[in-house]
């Protein structure tokens, strides 16, 4: 499960993740549930439709297979696979009973959405008939593109909520079946932070909550981290202002600038923003080791990105440990 | 989600003036008409302010910014922030809000006279039950108050958010106590949910489904539509469980009858949204997720004919040394690396040009959207170095989004 502040690059976070997951041979599911068709624009393709598909080859030959769940979809597909009333949709969506079902009554929309997600890790090959305590897994692993921290604890905690209201019946087995996956040791909740407060704040916010609610924090993903091109000693002094002009105007001029004067002064602006940028990135990457989790870095690469970036920053995440 | 600080992800920021306005070095770019903010604010005809956009891109930032300057221009202004996450009380130097709005202490200087600014966190469940009571008999209340499916419902399923913000805004105005009101609007999954869930809601709570549910079986209505019915009180009964179903049922019947029509409170709230005492600003920042929301954005509040005011582009960033391209910066880095030395000049020289391509992409990311939509206006509010969580802080985002400090 990836969340994080919004904003925070979670889906390009998600699918490193997967990609790196994947890479040596891995089968990789990656789920978003937001509805926002990111995973789609990510690996520049048209819009998923609600079924499994193969979006990347991995390096070393593996593969990742996005889903766009869809609840509605999920729902029909619940009612398909439970009382072959698949035709019965239609009925119920002309009552609004989908609507109900999928966006107002009590957290259906999110037991849904979790359901289908976790039912993707229980799979093993061969569907139903085969002996499915010996048949591999369907996916080695499943990545989530979760919602917000604002919303994550109630979004994973939703079965158990449900498991409260509903005290029987067919979605209370699909509740607490989801509730045992999501609370299990095979998952995981990871934050992504900006190197910023208030994303980082959110990140220490989500990881204690989800501690509060019984399920396993993950990693702390710092992202779009600005990689210093300076050595510390110049950054330091450099953060205070005091940039060596004459020095930078030496410079301009041997690569023959025009002004070179003038824009030294400019540059050493530039340079000093930079370096209280990476000092203030420093002080947020302390204090977000202190929370104790394990964390990992990705660059601000800037340029947008697509398939090609999405790799490069896999590779980051691979250079770190992140393997299967 | 909503509501951070504008802090400086990529170059350094350097303000574009009133002088600057749109895009600069983008000749491709029309001519942006610049967001006139303190014209907004001083419009005594404007009520209410509606921060929208997707996440993470300041909206709550701004909401706060724009009630601090509105106090400095002498009104009487209330912030509603629907954000889980306490952002809005960091920024304003509140340790907590709550549902009701609390005075922010401003220092003499930020406020004009009979200026003010409030400050209030919704707190949906509270916003519920406080409908409920203002609206039944303590008995009826107790009764609602207890249904399971109405404390799931109103403890936060996807709509009660934004139709309780909807619902927390017409209480402020109907109460009259400030003269400007600035939504921050919840952090929906995409920016329909916005505009939708209200209605939905409050088509689901009026409709035809509950209806039938909470009929009694034997009136006319069960009998006209005969086994139909029967079949989808089964079907749901199998996906959400008799109980849900039951409960769901009663809720609908003690709740209907106070009521007398959820959907006539959401419709209302959405004309009152429509009308000309509302302003919609569209929050977004340069890059091609938030930009492309934003133009979403726009066309969907003209689809519903919502009064857009402009649009607030956030975190902008700008360069040193103007004229000294992304391209030739490179080159003259490359140039130092090949002779050797000038470890600063080189490295100075890479940064200007990361960051000089950075603005070249903002710009043309604003282009493409003032291309699209000439006609609207646009503030801009340059990247900062560090997060906002001051008055000071917020006040300067205000001057950013006013073009310079207000005129009183």
């Amino acid at each position: 499960m990836v969340s994080g502040k919004g904003g925070t690059g979670k889906t390009t976070a998600a699918a490193a993740l997967a990609l790196s997951l994947a890479a040596d041979g891995g089968r990789v599911l990656l789920v978003e549930v937001e509805g926002r068709q990111g995973l789609a624009e990510l690996f520049g393709r048209d819009p998923l439709p609600y079924e499994e598909r193969k979006v990347a080859e991995a390096r070393g030959g593996g593969e990742v297979v996005a889903l766009a769940v869809d609840a509605e979809a999920a729902l029909m597909e619940y009612l398909e696979m439970f009382y072959g009333i698949r035709r019965a949709g239609q009925v119920l969506t002309r009552f609004g009973a989908v609507d109900f079902a999928t966006t107002i009554a009590p957290g259906v929309r999110d037991v849904l959405l979790t359901g289908k997600a976790t039912e993707a890790v229980r799979r093993r090959e061969g569907g139903r008939r085969s002996r499915r305590e010996e048949a591999p897994y369907s996916y080695d692993a499943v990545v989530l593109d979760a919602p917000p921290t604002g919303r994550i604890a109630q979004f994973l905690c939703v079965n158990a909520e449900v498991a409260g209201l509903a005290r029987m019946g067919p979605i209370r087995n699909h509740a607490d079946k989801a509730m045992a996956t999501i609370r299990s040791s095979a998952t995981a909740v990871h934050f992504v932070a900006l190197p910023e407060e208030m994303p980082a704040q959110e990140a220490a916010d989500g990881l204690a909550e989800v501690r509060e609610a019984g399920l396993n924090p993950g990693f702390v993903l710092l992202n779009m981290v600005h990689e210093p091109l300076l050595p510390p000693d110049v950054l330091e002094a450099a953060e205070h202002g005091e940039v060596d002009t004459e020095a930078l105007a030496q410079g301009l001029k041997a690569a023959r600038l025009d002004a070179p004067r003038d824009r030294a002064s400019a540059l050493a602006q530039e340079v000093t923003a930079h370096a209280q940028r990476v000092g203030a990135e420093s002080a947020v990457r302390r204090r977000l080791r202190a929370l104790g989790r394990p964390m990992l870095e990705l660059p601000f690469l800037g340029g947008g990105i697509d398939t090609d970036a999405l790799f490069r920053l896999s590779d980051r995440l691979t250079a770190q440990g992140v393997a299967r | 989600m909503s509501g951070d600080p504008t802090t400086d992800p990529g170059g350094p920021g350097t303000p574009h003036g009133p002088d600057q306005p749109g895009t600069p070095g983008g000749p491709e770019a029309p001519d942006t008409p610049r967001l006139d903010v303190d014209a907004l604010l001083s419009d005594t005809a404007v009520r209410t302010v509606v921060c929208c956009g997707s996440g993470g891109v300041g909206k709550t930032t701004t909401a706060a910014a724009l009630g601090l300057r509105a106090a400095a221009l002498g009104r009487q202004a209330v912030v509603i922030t629907v954000d889980p996450a306490r952002r809005l009380a960091q920024s304003m130097g509140l340790s907590e809000l709550d549902n009701t709005p609390r005075p922010v202490e401003l220092p003499a200087s930020f406020a004009a006279p009979g200026g003010s600014l409030h400050a209030m966190m919704l707190d949906m469940k509270r916003t519920f039950d406080e409908i409920v009571e203002a609206h039944a008999d303590p008995e009826r209340a107790q009764q609602i108050m207890a249904n399971p499916f109405y404390q799931s419902l109103s403890a936060g399923f996807t709509g009660t958010q934004e139709y309780m913000a909807m619902e927390k805004l017409g209480q402020l105005r109907e109460e009259g106590d400030w003269d400007l009101i600035f939504v921050d609007t919840p952090p929906s999954r995409s920016a329909l949910d916005f505009l939708d869930a209200p209605e939905r809601l409050g088509r689901f709570l009026d409709g035809r489904l509950i209806r039938l549910l909470a009929a009694p079986a034997r009136t006319g209505a069960f009998r006209l539509l005969g086994a139909g019915v029967g079949m989808i009180t089964g079907m749901l009964s199998k996906i959400v469980g008799a109980q849900v179903l039951a409960d769901v049922q009663s809720f609908v019947s003690s709740f209907d009858a106070v009521f007398g029509g959820f959907q006539e409170r959401a419709e209302r709230t959405y004309r009152r949204l429509q009308d000309p005492g509302t302003a919609f600003l569209v929050v977004a920042v340069p890059e091609s997720d938030a930009v492309r929301e934003a133009a979403y954005f726009v066309e969907r509040l003209a689809a519903d004919r919502m009064p857009l005011a402009g649009l607030v582009m956030n975190r902008t960033h700008g360069t040193g040394a103007e004229d000294l391209s992304a391209g030739e910066s490179m080159a003259a880095c490359a140039e130092l690396e090949r002779q050797g030395g000038h470890g600063l000049a080189a490295a100075a020289l890479h940064l200007h040009a990361r960051a000089a391509d950075l603005r070249d992409r903002e710009a043309a990311l604003r282009g493409r959207l003032a291309s699209a939509h000439p006609d609207l206006p646009v503030a801009e509010v340059p990247a900062r170095t560090r997060d906002v969580h001051d008055l000071a802080a917020l006040r300067e985002v205000g001057d950013a989004l006013g073009g310079g400090p207000p005129a009183v």
